[in-house]
């Protein structure tokens, strides 16, 4: 580039881990130096979002994005950001597909503060809170006459993408710094793939995995803890439920490597819209049986929490999005809950 | 309200992550100061209904500067959960690793971070006051030391544990893998060079801290000083420990005020709630909430570096002994209440961390196959506890006998410090603003001071990278009209 291109890192709901990941670049951080002025980045410039605001539109060449949605902040820089940038990376699991503050799904706003904050009848939840006032994080309020305000916590967490137009996704909790490098390679030199595709590898970790995989199938799933796995064999054959069939390549198989299932943070492979289905489908390979009766089975005892297993990175942004969302007061009408992976869709605020 | 607001902000992670209000009343004095933390994911939540295994993963994600930390804290509830106990390799497997990734996470606090205050010095023009005005005035080849140190803390992490950030290794009753001879011996070299940039930083602080009479005024000044209570976990001996033990308060005077299990943390600790801040304000429940006031008849405490080795009698390491001994010869005896000693007391963390991963990894166990053992019993609750960099860190899980988790609680590092932090920020602002002094650049150095001793991690998660912290203060007339900005640039 014979001028230097701009560069904006942002964070919403995540860990910090996107940044780390980064910053494991090393000695390149300073290729990235000379090739971008970083105009916004929380954690390194001064550039405030009212200097944001007052940017030309599409004036920032890249941004990258980490962090799901979560609060009205978070929504108003997503916007921000898309108007001013002309590319918008979904950076990492949680922008790309919820990640782990996705599961927040499974409840809504007031299920959350109940818990934090210790706010029902019969005291359930986080026993160490001391609140006998009851108090919820307010949007705005005065305290002893100050005026104060925070940003408003949603029922939903939402992906970057079901918020604004992205136009690509650099997937992983956190992505591997030399798939960082590589994307900041493919933006340098202007090959990167079609709009809205996921920058990275198209085969599966198994591709990576370095353990044998036979036809072995079998007739139950272990918990973790209850088999200490062969260090050279597929650890599905093994009976632990491993994502690694159902999960994009990118990685090297490193959890596999040290003997622990796939977490799946990667995402859907490619071409799949649905990592948990897809899950599902490379599970019920496996099961040594062609009995409906033994295979329920099967699955109702190895699988005692099949959301928060097969969509454990992606439930914000699968085809399931987030548990209905159901007034009080027709919660007793429901017909009993089908099982989790039925939830229905729906998103709020 | 009459009279002016100040909005500083970003303090750490911009706009989303931590903001202070300052409210001054019709004489120009500090009334009232606010520091509230706009953010909550809900994990206590989410986490129920989830299975118990998956939680060191999954605790991991609060924070991803210090990862390493919930998923240690993660696996000892589930050892405790499991009622398994993890075999003599396993447990020093564990701890080796943590001691890596402290000594890691320390040499960025200090150098990227706290380091230009002192080494500079805080009243150095702004420009000299980051890590580039330190290679300048210390040489090139500390900043390549310190590069070093922290790319093989996680390059090693990595090798151990799977990942450089958020590790997938430790399980209930011990560890998915061991390491090889030949990993031992690479861990067990970048140790001894560990344990060397650990004695260098010392002495570079020695020099130009403790060589310079204004700066032992500043960190024994009353601007930056806090009694109030400390803690810290430490071992059958009282000595500091990071990753088991008993977890000791002294009061401001130093005396005991309990020493407990983990396990019954909800007889010693409580925590508030304010409805203008997403984060909760933990605080001694014996003692009782005073509010945002210190004092022994305040139950606000501190779990930083410096608390833990005023909750301690001593460190098992000879090195870092002769350090400890060293600060309370200097700063008069126990216990130190000084805030900045924080970065002193960080030091000789980093120099005891180093020693342990020396001692760790030359430990004949270290190698051996006995790894993991597989708990038998059926799941009911547990507790974990970890020191993490930033406080003692509880995380407290409850499930039904196919291990899948009914009830959460976490009381996570930084949030032990909340109320302390904030404490902090409205001192220096009563003694820096008095009858409307016009706002300077030395303001904004000194409110930033106050708070960056704790290393603060607000949403847990909050790190800044090399660089100066980027602040602008904002004073805003009772209309809400904005009468001034100073603003200050972050990495020069």
């Amino acid at each position: 580039m014979s001028e230097k291109g701009k560069l904006a890192i942002y964070w919403a709901a995540s860990c910090g881990g996107c940044e780390i990941s980064i910053l494991a670049i090393n000695e390149k951080l300073l290729d990235v130096a000379g090739a971008f002025d970083i105009v916004f980045c929380p954690c390194i410039v001064d550039t405030k979002v009212r200097d944001v605001e007052k940017m030309p539109d599409a004036s920032i060449d890249v941004c990258l994005f980490n962090g799901a949605i979560r609060t009205s902040e978070q929504e108003y820089m997503a916007r921000l950001l898309r108007q001013k940038s002309k590319v918008l990376v979904a950076f990492g699991a949680c922008a790309q597909e919820g990640g782990i503050p996705g599961q927040a799904n499974l409840h809504n706003r007031q299920q959350i503060f109940e818990t934090v904050y210790n706010t029902t009848p019969d005291g359930s939840g986080t026993p160490s809170t001391d609140n006998p006032q009851r108090h919820v994080p307010m949007p705005e309020l005065r305290v002893n006459g100050f005026h104060l305000t925070l940003p408003v916590f949603y029922d939903t967490v939402r992906t970057l993408a079901q918020t604004v137009p992205v136009d690509y996704f650099l997937p992983g909790c956190p992505p591997e710094a030399p798939r960082i490098w590589e994307a900041i390679v493919a933006i340098l030199e202007g090959k990167l793939p079609p709009a809205g595709a996921v920058i990275g590898p198209k085969t599966t970790c198994c591709d990576e995995c370095p353990r044998t995989r036979g036809e072995k199938k079998i007739k139950k799933f272990r918990r973790i803890w209850e088999v200490n796995p062969d260090p050279d064999t597929c650890l599905l054959e093994q009976g632990l439920i491993c994502c690694g069939p159902a999960t994009r390549a990118g990685c090297g198989a490193r959890c596999p490597q040290v003997n622990s299932p796939c977490i799946g943070c990667y995402g859907p492979n490619e071409g799949v819209e649905d990592q948990g289905a897809r899950l599902v489908a490379a599970l019920a390979s496996v099961i040594d049986s062609s009995d409906p009766q033994e295979i329920e089975r099967i699955i109702q005892e190895g699988i005692p929490d099949p959301v928060g297993m097969f969509y454990r990175f992606s439930l914000a942004g699968s085809l399931l999005r987030r548990a209905a969302l159901v007034p009080d007061e027709l919660r007793h009408e429901l017909p009993r809950p089908r099982p989790a992976g039925a939830a229905t869709a729906r998103s709020a605020s | 309200m009459k009279g002016q607001r100040i909005s500083i902000d970003p303090i750490t992670r911009l706009e989303g992550h931590g903001k202070i209000d300052i409210f001054l009343n019709e004489q120009g004095d500090v009334a009232e100061t606010f520091l509230q933390i706009p953010e909550l994911r809900g994990f206590e939540r989410f986490c129920v209904g989830r299975l118990a295994e998956d939680m060191p993963n999954l605790t991991s994600r609060i924070c991803g500067v210090c990862p390493e930390a919930h998923h240690m804290a993660s696996a000892k509830a589930l050892d405790a959960l499991l009622h398994v106990e993890p075999p003599p390799t396993a447990r020093k497997l564990r701890e080796l690793l943590y001691s890596i990734f402290f000594a890691t996470d320390h040499t960025t606090h200090f150098y990227a971070l706290a380091g230009p205050d002192f080494v500079m010095g805080p009243d150095a023009p702004k420009e000299q006051r980051n890590i580039l005005g330190i290679i300048q005035k210390v040489g090139m080849e500390v900043a390549g030391k310190v590069l070093k140190m922290r790319r093989d803390g996680h390059d090693l992490i990595e090798m151990i544990g799977g990942r450089k950030v958020h590790p997938n290794w430790a399980v209930p009753g011990g560890v998915s893998r061991g390491i090889t001879e030949e990993q031992r011996c690479i861990i067990e070299e970048r140790g001894r060079e560990a344990v060397e940039f650990a004695r260098f930083s010392l002495e570079l602080f020695h020099q130009v801290v403790l060589g310079n009479r204004d700066y032992v005024k500043l960190i024994t000044s009353e601007t930056y000083t806090h009694r109030t209570y400390n803690m810290g976990m430490v071992d059958s001996r009282n000595r500091v420990n990071f990753y088991d033990g008993l977890i000791r308060v002294v009061g401001p005077d130093g005396r005991e005020h309990a020493k407990y299990h983990p396990r019954d943390y909800r007889d010693y600790v409580a925590e508030r709630v304010e409805p203008w801040s997403y984060l909760k304000f933990p605080y001694l429940k014996k003692i009782g909430w005073k509010g945002l006031v210190d004092g022994e008849d305040s139950g606000l405490y501190k779990a930083t570096p410096l608390s833990r080795l005023n909750a301690a009698d001593g460190i098992a390491t000879p090195l870092a002994q002769r350090e400890y001994e060293r600060m309370y010869d200097a700063l008069g005896g126990k216990p130190v209440n000084h805030t900045l000693a924080t970065h002193w007391a960080r030091l000789i963390e980093l120099l005891y961390a180093a020693e342990r991963w020396v001692e760790l990894a030359t430990d004949p166990d270290i190698t051996g196959k006995d790894y993991r053992v597989l708990p038998q019993a059926t799941p009911d609750e547990g507790v974990g506890c970890v020191e993490a960099p930033r406080g003692t860190l509880t995380h407290h899980y409850w499930t039904d006998e196919r291990g899948v988790l009914t009830r959460v609680n976490l009381i996570v590092g930084t949030t032990n410090n909340y109320a302390p932090i904030s404490l902090s920020i409205k001192k220096a602002a009563r003694d820096l603003i008095r009858r409307g002094t016009v706002v300077t650049e030395g303001l904004l150095n000194r409110i930033e001071m106050a708070f960056r001793a704790y290393d603060p991690c607000l949403g847990c998660a909050t790190h800044y990278l090399p660089g100066r912290m980027p602040l602008s203060v904002t004073v805003r007339g009772p209309d809400g009209r904005v009468l001034q900005t100073i603003k200050r640039d972050g990495v020069s």
